[in-house]
């Protein structure tokens, strides 16, 4: 752990707080999970872990405020998700998260640079933060660069073109654009090789210290745990239940 | 500005489905204000054959009927008008002009008109304008013809030809005056009314070249020479109908009134302009279905777009959910679909209005010369540009369809989607 990154999440602050925190997906096989208690440092790598089915996805809808708990508390960077209208929620998560998904998850009609200026679109205030550096497009490129992407081909052509993991690297540049105070990503490394797998998390990990963000990381590959700060089973904080039981 | 640019690419990402929905949409659009330029072109051709003429009288029949047949030369007259009967009118104080009109006989399939030299003094259209002659003059001598501008381009006449008519209507004439053959005297410039399609001779003429005719039948022997002909006196018995101005506009109903009631034969006078109207009113209904049939292919073209948004829903979740992840509103979304499909029909909106014109510029001289409609090329009028915007319009708001079933989507998919 660097010196300046230790410091930040020595400091006590929290990037996430979970409160008893319940919530259920509509419909007659919804799926419920049940919090009681997590609290995520500033500047924290949290790896989650968890079979399929064990309620990642939806512990990160929940964290991202897409889905809403029906009572608790999610805190994230001292706001309240749960008390925010949709609206709200929507720009406070184009201004404060950057999210990288498993594959598949850049616009494929759309370039490279596209793809990674995209948040910026909803988030004026990030974009300013990018901005008072470098104009957009350069600051993309310089990310895109940084994580091993470049050449005109790479960055102005369709994304769809791009290999898994040139893809999933423009995901995680366009994740970290605007120097987001969370990440989260969504088994990011699940579909690469073992060798790309390391020198992915290398790039990102990298950049998010740059960054000073917190990532949130899930994935089922327990082997990952050594890189992060901090390794949880979602299974020990959570309660699951499934169709009419719950 | 992020949405019209992911519409953009998303669209260009899909360039073939959108292109066929884009031309569909052209298509119908094209075909409705075809319909629509065919409707209003028609009226004013109608309206524009003939004007300055206060009434126009005939045997007793239809109003519509005499129109038909004196001023549009379509269908036949039940009867005629004695020559005396035409002079006792024509001679009344109220009267200020009048043209004798002579009906039955073709040439090549155009009608062959009797009447003098007063009609090309007096038969006005389009507001009043005057008939024009494009070379020659009007009739010098007895077997002199005036020929309508098709009929001249048509078959190829120019002044000084030798042309001979055939007696009677038909397609296949029942026999040609070709003892009496006519020289072009003059040939009149474009009107775009029913005169470019008319042979005009005089009533002398038309009575010499049935000298020798008895009961539609030519009979043998008895027909004298023209230079013969030249000699005798040729006022026609009968005539078909006649165009009356009169001194002033005040004293038409009471000449209407007199003709109506004329005691020595049934007579008819119309107002040419009432006739006209009622002869719309009769094609209106045809009018009418025309544009419900136009609109329901717009309508349909609409639906194709809704269609080809709601087949590619399921295959744009993952994009939806991208887009969620990001920052994007539900309502973002919405407004990515609307942009789509308004974008859609935008163009095909534009692209209809080109084909239109296109079809227009190309079809114009077929459809002048074929039907005698005359299709101005003009500016879109305002009725026109407000159903062009009520498309747009609806491009819009049929996109809400699948925009709000993608709204659903996105909110039960969250950032992950499960297909």
């Amino acid at each position: 752990m660097s010196r300046s990154r230790a410091k930040t999440v020595r400091a006590g602050l929290h990037a996430l707080g979970v409160d008893r925190v319940d919530f259920r997906w509509p419909g007659p096989h919804g799926f419920a999970i049940a919090i009681d208690r997590l609290t995520i440092a500033r500047g924290e790598r949290l790896l989650l872990l968890g079979p399929s089915g064990s309620g990642k996805s939806t512990f990160l809808n929940l964290v991202c405020g897409i889905a809403v708990p029906r009572a608790g508390v999610i805190d994230v960077l001292g706001k309240n998700l749960a008390a925010m209208g949709t609206t709200d929620r929507d720009r406070f998560r184009a201004e404060h998260y950057g999210v990288i998904f498993q594959m598949f998850n850049l616009l494929p009609y759309a370039s490279a640079l596209d793809n990674v200026v995209l948040p910026l679109s909803f988030a004026p205030e990030r974009r300013k933060r990018v901005v008072r550096k470098r104009p957009v497009r350069e600051e993309a490129a310089r990310l895109l660069a940084a994580l091993g992407i470049q050449g005109s081909l790479a960055i102005e052509g369709m994304a769809a073109r791009l290999s898994v993991g040139q893809q999933q690297r423009v995901a995680a540049a366009r994740a970290l654009i605007g120097a987001p105070e969370l990440v989260i990503a969504d088994e990011p490394t699940s579909a690469l090789d073992k060798r790309t797998q390391e020198g992915f998390l290398d790039l990102l990990f990298g950049q998010i210290e740059e960054a000073g963000a917190t990532l949130i990381m899930v994935s089922h590959d327990d082997r990952l745990a050594p890189r992060f700060d901090r390794a949880l089973d979602l299974c020990d904080i959570a309660t699951i239940q499934r169709g009419a039981e719950a | 500005m992020i949405l019209p640019r992911l519409a953009f690419l998303s669209l260009r990402n899909r360039w073939l489905t959108a292109l066929l929905t884009v031309i569909a949409i052209a298509v119908s659009v094209a075909l409705l204000l075809g319909v629509e330029k065919v409707r209003t072109g028609a009226r004013a051709s109608f309206a524009d054959t003939i004007s300055g003429t206060d009434l126009i009288i005939g045997a007793r029949t239809g109003g519509v009927q005499l129109l038909l047949y004196s001023v549009f030369r379509i269908g036949n007259a039940t009867n005629n008008i004695s020559w005396q009967s035409y002079q006792d009118i024509a001679h009344r104080s109220e009267v200020a002009w009048s043209v004798p009109l002579t009906l039955g006989d073709s040439y090549h399939g155009f009608r062959v008109l009797g009447t003098n030299e007063d009609y090309f003094k007096h038969y006005k259209y389009r507001g009043n304008r005057d008939l024009a002659f494009a070379s020659g003059r009007p009739f010098d001598d007895l077997f002199d013809a005036v020929l309508g501008a098709d009929v001249a381009s048509r078959l190829g006449h120019k002044v000084g030809d030798r042309i001979v008519v055939s007696h009677g209507l038909g397609v296949i004439p029942q026999g040609e005056h070709a003892d009496k053959p006519f020289r072009v005297s003059g040939i009149l410039a474009k009107t775009g009314t029913p005169v470019d399609r008319t042979v005009h001779v005089s009533l002398e003429a038309y009575e010499a070249i049935h000298i020798d005719w008895k009961n539609g039948v030519k009979t043998p022997g008895l027909s004298p020479p023209p230079d013969a002909v030249r000699k005798l006196k040729l006022t026609p018995k009968a005539i078909t109908a006649a165009m009356i101005g009169v001194k002033s506009k005040l004293s038409t109903f009471g000449l209407q009134r007199f003709v109506n009631d004329y005691r020595e034969e049934p007579l008819l006078a119309i107002f040419p302009g009432v006739a006209l109207q009622e002869l719309w009113g009769i094609v209106g209904t045809a009018e009418q279905a025309l544009i419900l049939v136009s609109a329901m292919v717009v309508a349909a073209a609409l639906l194709g777009l809704v269609t080809m948004i709601l087949s590619t829903l399921n295959e744009r979740r993952r994009e939806m959910a991208i887009l969620r992840s990001v920052g994007a509103s539900p309502r973002t979304v919405i407004g990515l679909l609307m942009i789509e499909a308004g974008a859609l029909t935008l163009l095909g909106v534009l692209l209809g209005v080109a084909l239109l014109y296109l079809g227009l510029y190309f079809a114009r001289p077929i459809i002048d010369a074929r039907y005698g409609l005359y299709l101005p090329i003009a500016p879109l009028s305002s009725a026109e540009l407000v159903m062009l915007v009520l498309i747009v319009g609806a491009g819009f708001a049929v996109a809400l369809l699948p925009a709000i079933r993608a709204y659903k989507m996105s909110l039960a998919d969250g950032m992950t989607v499960r297909i």
